[in-house]
C-alpha cells in the first residue's frame, strides 16, 4: 500500500484549496525554473529513467514519446497537446485532477512543453466538464496573472502559453489524431498513421499528445527524481497510478496506488470490498469499458499493472475498474457497451463503422436469448474481423469487451438461448 | 527509390511512392474503394490490407509509404480473412438491388464482390436504410448504397474546389450530402459519377435507360470546348446514351464538364433532319436534297464571286472547312472566316496557341489571365490550374471581372489601362511576374474578341517579352480559345484571303447589298441582322439560330456522328470518331460541300474521306500527325494601336449553354435554372 508520502495528487479529494495558493503550498509551482534549468534533453531522459508509462490507456512510455519530437525547432513550431478529452466509461480521474489539483497539469504543460521546445499547450477538454472547464479555465488565468505562465513562464526565461479549447462531447475525440483533426476544426475522424503527430501534428507541425495524468505527474517525478518514481510498483510498470473504482462496490472512489497493487487488496482497503462479500463478485472490467472483463476466479490474485493484465488476456488501460457482482446481467451489460462504441465510432472506416452496429443487434438479441447457438461463433468472428483492421483503436475498442464474454460467459449465453428456444417450443405446441 | 518485396517478387518503385503503388508494379492486383490516383489518400475503406513483415497487423497499403527493405505479402491467410471480412461489412448495410441499380454491370462494389467476398450472408439483422439527397439536375442519389468512401467529397473539395460536399453524422449514421442539399456549384460536379464506386451517385439523365453491355462504346472527341476532352460516347443504335471521359494525362486526365457530359441530350431535340427551303410565304418547307442542291448550285451560279462568303462556326470539322474552303477558292471567293465572335488573331501560330501546353499548367508558377473566365471556359483546364495553386499558392492576376475561380485571384480590375501598366511595370502584381521563373499568361477572348481585340493581342505580347513569359525551354504565353474549331480553322486559313472581307466586312457589305450569298457552315452565334437581304445558307444540324435566318437549310452531322479531326486550344490534332449517324436526310458535311460543288460544276475533287484527308494532309501537314502539337514558333504578331477605355470582360456568361447543341438540351436548361435557383445570380439565364 502506497505511503502518503509518496503520494503525488495530495488534493485529489478536493479536501484543500485548488487555487494556486492551495497549490503552492502542496509544493506545485515549487522552483519550477530550476527544473527547466536541467535542459530540455535532460527532462526527457530522466522522464525516460522514471519509466513512467502513458496513463491514457494504451500504456506507451511518456518520456520515449517525448524524445521523438524532433530535436530543435525548424521553421514549423512545437505543440504540446494535453487530451482531457476523458470519456471512456468508467474512468474518472483526470476530471478529479482538473478539479482539484489544476496547477499539478499547468505547471506539468510548461515542464513537458519546455522539454519538446514547444511554447504553446492546447489543453482538449471534454465537452460535458462545463464546471470542469470553468476551474481549469481560472487556473490558467491565476497562473498567467502570477507570472507562471506566458512570456518569461515561471521566471525560466521560457516563453509559454496555454489554451484551453472545450470539445463537443464526441468520445472518438479522445483519439489522439481525431482530437487534433477536431482541435483544428474538423470532423473528429482519427487520422492515417504514419504521418504520427511528432512528425506531423496539429496543423502539421510537431506534436505530442498525451494524457492529463501523464503531464500531471512530470513536475513531482522531475522533483523527487527517477529513481523515487522508478522505484515504486513493479519493473516496467513503476510509480503510482490513480484508480477509479466505480461498480458493486461499497464505496465507490478514485484512488491514488502504487503499480501493480493487487486487485483485491485495492478494492477491500480502498473500496470497502465488493458488495456483499468478496464471494458475491461476478467479474471486474480492469481497465475501463473497452478492456475485456475477468471473471472472479482471474480476479482473485491479480495484480494492477500493464503487464500482468495484458498477460492475463485484458488490460489496464486507464485504470477505470468497474465491478459487477452476481446481481448483474453481464450481457446486458456488455450489451450496453457495444451501444455505446456503436454511438460513438466515427464512420470513418467499415470494418468499425459497419461491425458496430452488427454486433450490438447481435448482442441485444443474444441478451434475450433469441438467437442460434453457432451465432455465438459468429459474433466472435465478427470481432475478429473488426480487430486489428481499422484506422484507430476504437474497432478494437468494441470488439474486446465482447471476445471477454464470449471467452468467459459463454455457458450463461448459451442458457438464455436455450431457454428462449425452450418457450417458444411452448408457445408452437399452444 | 525503394526497393521492396511484394510476394517474393523485388521491386523498386519511384520516391513517394505507398506500398500499393508497388504492389501494382509487381503485378499483384490490390482490391481498392476509397483509393484514387487523383485524389488524397483516406486510407477508409480498408479494402487493400495487406501482410508487412514484422508488422502486427495488416496495413493499409494505399495510405503505407514505400520503404526500402519492406516485405509484403498479398497471399496470406490474414489478408484474405481481412478482406472477406470488410467485404461482408460493406455488403451487410447494402441493399444490394444490383437488378434495379444503374451501376449494375459496372460496379467496383460488384466487381469486388466477385472477387474477393464470400458467396453467403451471416447478416439476420435489418439493414441500414438512408435518405435519398438532393443534389441537383444532374445526380440521382441512392444513399443506402453510399458505402462512405469518400471519394465524392474529396473530388468536391479538391479537384472542383467547391467544399460544399461533405459527411454529416457519426458511425453508421454517417451520411454524405451537399451543404444543405443544394446543387453542387461546380462545372466539373458529374464527375463524383464516375468516381462513385457503388450506385450511390449515379447518372439523373441517364437514369434507367440502358446497361452498359448494351452500349456501342466509340472512342472520340469533345467539342463544347477547346479543349478537346477525350471522351468515350456510348451509343445504343442512332441514340447517343451517355459521354465519359477518357484518359489523357495532357488535356482532360480523367474529368470533363458537365456540360461535355450532359448536353447529349440537346442531340435529340430540334434536328435538322431534311433540307428546307424558304418558300414565298417566308416560311421553311421541307424540299428533297435534289431540289435543295439545284436551288443553292443556280443561286452560286448568279452570285458574283467576290459577293459570295463564307463563315464557320465554333464547331467544325477540319474537313468540312477544308472541304469549304477548296469550294470558295474554286468559286473565286476570298470572303471566309472562321471568327463567329471577330476575335483578331490568325497568322502566326504561336499567336493563337496555348503555347505552354495544358500539361504545362502544373510548372508555371504565376499566372496572369486577361479577359477570360477559365472556370466556365475551360472547366477542366481550371481544376488543373487549381491544382497547381493548391500545391504552390502560386500569384494569379485576373484583368477582368471579379469571380469565384475556385482558387485565390488577385482581380486586378477591369480596365485596359492596367495592362498598360503591367507593361510598363508599374502596378504592383508586375512584381510577382518578375519573381516567377515560369510566368504564364492567359488571354481569352474577352480581351481578343473586341473592336481592340488586335492590340490586346499585342500588349500581351509585349508583357509577356518582359517578363520572361517566353524563353528557350518556357512558353508560357497561351489563348484559351473557346471553339472546338478555332485553331483548326486558322491553321487552315480559313479567313479572309487576299482582298477577302471578315465577318464584320460581310455585314457592312450586305447592308449595302453588296453580299449576295452567305454559306454559314454552322454558325449560329453571330448577329444577322445585317445578313437580312442576303441569300443565307446554313447547314448544319440544329434548328438554331442560324437554320432561322436562312433561306436554305441544309442537313448536316453533329459531331458524334461523323469522323472529323478537331485541332485544341493548344494546337493538337485530334481524331474523333463517329458514334452513330445523322437523323433523317442529314450527312456528313463534307458531303454535302463535296455534291454542291459538283451540282455548280465546280467539282473540288475528292470523293471519300480518305482522299479528303489526304489533300488536306499535303497541304497542311501536321493534320496527319494524330495527338501531337506541331510547334509554333515565336515570332512578332497583333497590333500597336492604343487600347480603348471599355472594360475587359469575359467570352460568355452562361457556362450551360453555348452552343446550338447545348441551347437544345433539356438537361442544361435544367441546370440554368437549379443553379440560379440555388446559388442566385450565379450563372445568368440566356
Amino acid at each position: 500500500m502506497l505511503n502518503d508520502a509518496d503520494r503525488i495528487f495530495t488534493n485529489i479529494y478536493g479536501w484543500g484549496d485548488a487555487g494556486l495558493k492551495g497549490a503552492k503550498a502542496r509544493g506545485d509551482w515549487d522552483k519550477t525554473a530550476k527544473l527547466l534549468a536541467l535542459g530540455h534533453d535532460e527532462i526527457v531522459e530522466r522522464m525516460k529513467a522514471s519509466g513512467l508509462r502513458g496513463r491514457g490507456g494504451a500504456g506507451f512510455p511518456t518520456g520515449l514519446k517525448w524524445s521523438f519530437m524532433p530535436k530543435e525547432v525548424k521553421d514549423r513550431p512545437h505543440y504540446l497537446v494535453v487530451n482531457a478529452d476523458e470519456s471512456e466509461p468508467g474512468t474518472c480521474k483526470d476530471r478529479d485532477i482538473i478539479r482539484h489539483e489544476p496547477h499539478k497539469l499547468l505547471e506539468g504543460c510548461v515542464v513537458a512543453g519546455f522539454a519538446m521546445r514547444a511554447h504553446a499547450a492546447y489543453i482538449y477538454i471534454r465537452g460535458e466538464f462545463v464546471n470542469e472547464a470553468r476551474r481549469l479555465q481560472a487556473a490558467i488565468d491565476e497562473a498567467y496573472d502570477a507570472g507562471l505562465l506566458g512570456k518569461d513562464a515561471a521566471k525560466s526565461g521560457w516563453a509559454f502559453d496555454i489554451y484551453l479549447h472545450r470539445g463537443a462531447g464526441a468520445y472518438i475525440c479522445g483519439e489522439e489524431t481525431a482530437l487534433l483533426e477536431s482541435l483544428e476544426g474538423r470532423k473528429g475522424q482519427p487520422r492515417l498513421k504514419p504521418p504520427f503527430p511528432a512528425g506531423v501534428g496539429l496543423y502539421g507541425c510537431p506534436t505530442t499528445v498525451n494524457n492529463v495524468e501523464s503531464i500531471a505527474v512530470a513536475p513531482t517525478i522531475l522533483r523527487r527524481g527517477a529513481d523515487w518514481f522508478a522505484g515504486l510498483g513493479k519493473e516496467n510498470n513503476t510509480g503510482t497510478k490513480l484508480f477509479c473504482i466505480s461498480g458493486h462496490v461499497n464505496s465507490p472512489c478514485n484512488v491514488e496506488e502504487e503499480m501493480g497493487i493487487p486487485l483485491r487488496e485495492l478494492l477491500e482497503k480502498h473500496a470497502g470490498g465488493v458488495r456483499g462479500g468478496w464471494d458475491n463478485l461476478l467479474a471486474v472490467i480492469p481497465g475501463g469499458s473497452s478492456t475485456p472483463l475477468m471473471p472472479k476466479d482471474v480476479c482473485a490474485d491479480i495484480t494492477m499493472d500493464f503487464d500482468a493484465l495484458r498477460n492475463a488476456g485484458t488490460g489496464l488501460g486507464t485504470a477505470g475498474i468497474i465491478v459487477m457482482d452476481k446481481s448483474t446481467d453481464v450481457v446486458k451489460a456488455i450489451s450496453r457497451l457495444s451501444y455505446f462504441y456503436k454511438h460513438e465510432s466515427c464512420g470513418q472506416c467499415t470494418p468499425c463503422r459497419e461491425g458496430t452496429g452488427w454486433m450490438w443487434r447481435m448482442m441485444e438479441r443474444l441478451v434475450r436469448g433469441e438467437a442460434e447457438s453457432h451465432e455465438i461463433d459468429t459474433l466472435e468472428q465478427v470481432t475478429r474481423q473488426i480487430e486489428g483492421h481499422t484506422i484507430c483503436a476504437l474497432g478494437d475498442a468494441a470488439a474486446w469487451p465482447i471476445q471477454g464474454l464470449i471467452k468467459h460467459f459463454r455457458p450463461e449465453i448459451e442458457r438464455r438461448i436455450a431457454a428462449r428456444h425452450a418457450v417458444d417450443a411452448v408457445n408452437a405446441a399452444e | 527509390m525503394p526497393k521492396l518485396t511484394v510476394n517474393d517478387v523485388e521491386v523498386e518503385v519511384e520516391d513517394g511512392s505507398t506500398v500499393l503503388h508497388a504492389c501494382e508494379a509487381a503485378g499483384v492486383e490490390i482490391p481498392r474503394f476509397c483509393y484514387h490516383d487523383r485524389l488524397s489518400i483516406a486510407g477508409n475503406c480498408r479494402m487493400c490490407l495487406v501482410d508487412m513483415e514484422r508488422a502486427p497487423k495488416p496495413i493499409a497499403s494505399c495510405a503505407m509509404p514505400a520503404g526500402d527493405g519492406m516485405v509484403i505479402r498479398t497471399d496470406t491467410d490474414r489478408v484474405k480473412k481481412a478482406r472477406e471480412g470488410v467485404m461482408e461489412f460493406l455488403l451487410i448495410n447494402h441493399p444490394l438491388d444490383c437488378p434495379i441499380c444503374d451501376q449494375g454491370g459496372e460496379c467496383d462494389l460488384q466487381d469486388q464482390a466477385m472477387g474477393y467476398g464470400l458467396d453467403g450472408s451471416r447478416f439476420s439483422e435489418n439493414k441500414r436504410a438512408v435518405d435519398n439527397k438532393h443534389m441537383g439536375p444532374l445526380i440521382s442519389t441512392v444513399m443506402t448504397r453510399c458505402i462512405h468512401c469518400t471519394r465524392c467529397v474529396r473530388f468536391a473539395t479538391e479537384v472542383a474546389g467547391v467544399p460544399e460536399l461533405g459527411a454529416i453524422g457519426r458511425g453508421e449514421s454517417m451520411e454524405i450530402t451537399t451543404y444543405l442539399e443544394k446543387t453542387l456549384a461546380s462545372e466539373l460536379s458529374a464527375n463524383v459519377i464516375d468516381l462513385c464506386p457503388v450506385g450511390a451517385l449515379t447518372s439523373r439523365p441517364y437514369a434507367f435507360a440502358a446497361r452498359p453491355w448494351e452500349l456501342n462504346k466509340v472512342e472520340t472527341i469533345d467539342v463544347m470546348d477547346a479543349l478537346g476532352s477525350n471522351i468515350r460516347v456510348d451509343a445504343r443504335g442512332a441514340q447517343v446514351m451517355r459521354v465519359l471521359p477518357r484518359l489523357n494525362e495532357d488535356i482532360n486526365e480523367e474529368w470533363i464538364s458537365d456540360k461535355t457530359r450532359y448536353a447529349i441530350d440537346g442531340l435529340r431535340r430540334q434536328r435538322l433532319d431534311k433540307p428546307y427551303a424558304r418558300g414565298r410565304d417566308g416560311r421553311l418547307h421541307p424540299v428533297s436534297w435534289d431540289e435543295a442542291l439545284k436551288s443553292l448550285a443556280s443561286a452560286l451560279r448568279k452570285a458574283k464571286p467576290n459577293m459570295i462568303g463564307a463563315i464557320a462556326g465554333n464547331q467544325a470539322d477540319a474537313e468540312s472547312l477544308y472541304a469549304l474552303k477548296s469550294l470558295m477558292t474554286r468559286l473565286g471567293s476570298p470572303n471566309l472566316d472562321c471568327r463567329q465572335d471577330g476575335a483578331k488573331i490568325g497568322g502566326n501560330r504561336a499567336g493563337y496557341l496555348f503555347n505552354s501546353t495544358i500539361a504545362g499548367i502544373d510548372d508555371a508558377d504565376a499566372v496572369l489571365i486577361i479577359g477570360s473566365n477559365p472556370r466556365i471556359e475551360a472547366a477542366v483546364l481550371n481544376a488543373r490550374i487549381r491544382r497547381n495553386w493548391l500545391s504552390s499558392r502560386m500569384p494569379v492576376g485576373v484583368v477582368g471581372p471579379k469571380v469565384d475561380l475556385t482558387y485565390d485571384a488577385d482581380f486586378l480590375g477591369q480596365d485596359p489601362a492596367i495592362l498598360d501598366a503591367l507593361a510598363d511595370g508599374s502596378h504592383k502584381f508586375a512584381a510577382k511576374l518578375k519573381k516567377a521563373k515560369k510566368p504564364m499568361i492567359i488571354i481569352g477572348m474577352g480581351a481578343l474578341a473586341r473592336a481592340d481585340g488586335a492590340a490586346m493581342l499585342g500588349k500581351a505580347r509585349q508583357i509577356a517579352e518582359g517578363y520572361g513569359v517566353v524563353t528557350k525551354e518556357w512558353n508560357g504565353f497561351n489563348v484559351l480559345h473557346n471553339a472546338a474549331a478555332r485553331v483548326g480553322g486558322l491553321d487552315l486559313g480559313f479567313l479572309p484571303a487576299r482582298g477577302g472581307m471578315d465577318i464584320a466586312a460581310m455585314g457592312k457589305a450586305a447592308m449595302a447589298g453588296k453580299l449576295d450569298l452567305l454559306w454559314l457552315l454552322g454558325a449560329d452565334e453571330i448577329d444577322f441582322e445585317p445578313f437580312a437581304s442576303s441569300f443565307v445558307v446554313y447547314q448544319g444540324h440544329h434548328g438554331d439560330a442560324g437554320a432561322h435566318h436562312a433561306d436554305l437549310v441544309l442537313p448536316g452531322a453533329a459531331y458524334t456522328e461523323k469522323d472529323g479531326i478537331y485541332v485544341n486550344t493548344e494546337g493538337r490534332v485530334q481524331y474523333a470518331t463517329r458514334a452513330a449517324f445523322p437523323p433523317g436526310d442529314a450527312r456528313e458535311d463534307w458531303t454535302i460541300i463535296r455534291a454542291v460543288s459538283g451540282a455548280v460544276g465546280k467539282s473540288i475533287g475528292f470523293d471519300t474521306l480518305a482522299e479528303l484527308r489526304e489533300a488536306l494532309c499535303a497541304e497542311y501537314p501536321h493534320f496527319a500527325d494524330a495527338d501531337e502539337i506541331a510547334p509554333a514558333k515565336w515570332a512578332s504578331f497583333g497590333g500597336r494601336a492604343k487600347l480603348s477605355a471599355e472594360p475587359v470582360g469575359q467570352a460568355f456568361d452562361n457556362f450551360y449553354m453555348t452552343c446550338a447543341i447545348s441551347r437544345a438540351s433539356e438537361t442544361m436548361a435544367e441546370c440554368v435554372r437549379a443553379s440560379s435557383a440555388d446559388h442566385g445570380a450565379a450563372v445568368a439565364a440566356e
